[in-house]
């Protein structure tokens, strides 16, 4: 995974609530075997009948910073839909509630998530929309997003992030080589589990 | 002090636990698919890793599978792929796969209570939302992404957060023609679809403690649409009865301890849950979806909404969007809108219940002439025992399709797709933009509301077809 520090970027203003992850991805997208290529599916449906999305604008198609109405990635558990929103150039998403599955998965493939209280949500597609080329920065080491709405004053933002996911997302580390340490405590588990517990192997006849 | 259900299964996997770092959980039961696990075992692959615990591991096809001709190559070569990487990854490392044309193959969350592998108080992932299913066992089962799937193929374990407690209460009788899939389409239009984030559900009540196992399941497989982490139901002696003489259900002296075991899985009084919601069974009717989201959902006997009477801006703006998706417009009735298709299926309502409940129906009835309906048992174990019972003779004379098992139209990943602009009446999981299909138009039923639906071609509450 790479790591995330800071990232500079403009800002998507995407105004829908309850974004699921079939409109990030659809299901016939999900074929692919690898973990990159997703871009041709991120948003498709909506890119392909709706002339007015807002990815579909030029002044929107180089953001990096998707900001969405509330309850984004719900539904299916597919990680494509963070690996396509990662292909199609985005490494933060602001919301002001996200689906737990997707906000998961996100810290595992190194996509930012940043929960904003709706009031910054809304001051943030106010500004993208008047300047598409306002510049947004996101820190996670400082927790905090800074931005001069109209080319103005500049405003600073502070999120949470807990210490745990900031340390893994700042360092770029995998959950498998950090679990490994503790392979100890996982073979002790394992002696004390009933051994009555099901194995799918051997395969039992009906 | 005094523990919900959810809580006990929890703290019986902790493998390690210390602050300021997730507890370590241990993984009973991982089942796997083939769309979202070939970069995992590839992510193995690359790291030199191998699967920790292949027993306690099983695979089958079930997203990309066509339900007909299924002893023949899949005709889509991404599909054939995708299904094949399973098949590599499943003989390389050393993982038993159900695939097609096996006895055992069939939707991953219908097999695994069906083999008897799933059990009260165990853990079980899976690279699907709707592992929340197997918590009708009383099981904490979640759906995980493929990076987490990739940690359990390595680990036996996932980093996990303890979730919150969320209770939802149903108590009283249902009528006659209402059923468990009404009921959890009701709590998430209360809820919201993601109401329950970082909860774990726990259904409880008269009503939920009436219903067979088949039904529980449907409820919980649909958790994960109104946001929740999990959904529970304490086992009692209905999931002792369903899991005893399956093919990896304890036997003997172990079943005499299992069951003494999962008799302590109940929430103890005084438990504190963060979050309650009580629902009167009673007053249920059938419900459907009219929108895009599971939780834009109403009795059937009311009418497409009025944006333009909702209170909250996000609301509105929500409701105008799937209105306009849908092709609908505020006030028609909901049992005028005209279908082109119905489905009956999915891992939500393709077991031998939701197939009965529907055949009873159709019984010596004939479809809608200008309704295509697809039924889609959800697994081969379901499909032979509806067959044994003539239930595949009573669709197919109703003028129905009988198919082979898979996930088939709940999410169109098979040929089995709506083409745009067709609706459906859909006893799946989601009506999501596109989700059977591009421009697709679900709208969310029980199986009994699909049968009844079939017969007359548009959205019908069983109970209007009485001396029709």
């Amino acid at each position: 995974m790479d790591a995330f520090t800071t990232h500079t970027g403009t800002v998507a203003p995407l105004r829908r609530s309850a974004v699921d992850t079939d409109q990030i991805i659809p299901a016939e997208y999900l074929k692919r075997i690898t973990r990159t290529g997703f871009e041709d599916g991120l948003f498709v449906a909506w890119r392909t009948n709706e002339p007015d999305f807002v990815l579909n604008k030029p002044e929107f198609a180089d953001a990096s910073i998707l900001v969405a109405g509330p309850d984004f990635g719900t539904g299916s558990s597919r990680e494509h839909a963070v690996w396509a929103l990662l292909d199609g150039g985005f490494r933060v998403v602001i919301s002001s509630r996200f689906a737990d599955i997707f906000k998961n998965n996100s810290t595992k493939a190194g996509l930012l998530t940043v929960v904003l209280p709706q009031a910054e949500v809304e001051a943030l597609w106010a500004a993208a929309e008047a300047d598409p080329t306002t510049q947004v920065t996101v820190d996670l080491q400082a927790k905090q997003i800074t931005y001069s709405p109209g080319g103005g004053q500049s405003t600073t933002v502070p999120f949470d992030a807990d210490d745990y996911t900031r340390w893994r997302l700042l360092e770029g580390l995998d959950d498998v080589g950090l679990t490994e340490r503790h392979l100890a405590d996982v073979e002790a588990y394992e002696a004390r589990r009933p051994a009555w517990l099901p194995k799918a192997l051997p395969a039992i006849p009906a | 002090m005094p523990k919900t259900l959810a809580e006990k299964v929890y703290d019986a996997h902790v493998v390690r636990s210390t602050s300021g770092e997730p507890d370590l959980l241990y993984i009973d039961l991982h089942l796997v698919h083939e769309v979202t696990s070939p970069q995992a075992f590839d992510g193995l692959r690359a790291a030199g890793r191998t699967v920790r615990r292949p027993d306690l591991t099983m695979a089958t096809e079930d997203h990309n599978v066509p339900t007909l001709d299924i002893l023949s190559p899949i005709a889509d070569p991404v599909s054939r792929a995708q299904v094949d990487a399973l098949r590599r990854n499943a003989a390389e490392f050393g993982i038993r796969l159900a695939p097609m044309g096996d006895r055992d193959q069939g939707i991953v969350h219908v097999i695994g209570p069906q083999l008897g592998l799933t059990q009260p108080g165990m853990t079980i992932v899976c690279g699907d939302s709707h592992t929340s299913t197997h918590g009708a066992f009383g099981a904490l089962a979640f759906g995980i992404g493929t990076s987490e799937v990739e940690h359990v193929l390595a680990t036996q374990t996932l980093p996990q957060y303890r979730p919150r407690q969320m209770s939802v209460t149903v108590d009283g009788e249902l009528a006659p023609g209402v059923s468990a899939k009404d009921i959890i389409l009701a709590v998430i239009a209360q809820i919201g679809t993601n109401g329950a984030a970082g909860h774990v559900i726990e259904y409880r009540g008269s009503a939920i403690e009436a219903l067979s196992m088949e039904s529980r399941m449907t409820i919980c497989n649909m958790s994960i649409e109104a946001g929740a982490k999990a959904g529970l139901i304490a086992p009692d002696q209905t999931a002792f009865d369903f899991l005893q003489g399956r093919p990896h259900a304890p036997q003997g002296a172990d079943w005499d301890a299992a069951v003494e075991y999962w008799s302590t899985l109940r929430t103890d009084e005084g438990a504190v849950f963060d979050a309650e919601v009580v629902l009167d069974a009673s007053s249920l009717t059938p419900f459907v979806t009219w929108g895009t989201n599971p939780g834009q959902g109403l009795p059937i006997s009311e009418r497409v909404p009025d944006p333009a009477e909702m209170a909250d801006e996000g609301e509105r703006r929500a409701a105008e969007q799937a209105l306009a998706y849908m092709g609908l417009t505020p006030g028609t009735p909901l049992t005028e809108i005209e279908v082109d298709t119905v489905f009956l299926g999915s891992c939500t309502n393709g077991r031998i219940e939701d197939l009965r409940v529907a055949a009873d129906l159709l019984r010596g009835r004939k479809i809608d002439p200008g309704t295509r309906m697809l039924v889609v048992p959800g697994s081969v174990g379901v499909k032979s025992q509806a067959e044994a019972e003539g239930l595949d003779k009573v669709f197919v004379d109703a003028g129905a399709e009988w198919r082979g098992a898979g996930c088939s139209m709940c999410l169109g990943m098979n040929p089995d797709q709506l083409k745009p602009g067709e609706r459906s009446a859909s006893t799946s999981n989601r009506n999501f933009q596109g989700r059977q299909g591009k421009g697709g138009r679900t709208h969310l039923v029980s199986p009994s509301v699909a049968a009844a639906t079939a017969l007359t071609g548009r959205l019908t509450a069983p109970a209007d077809l009485i001396g029709a």
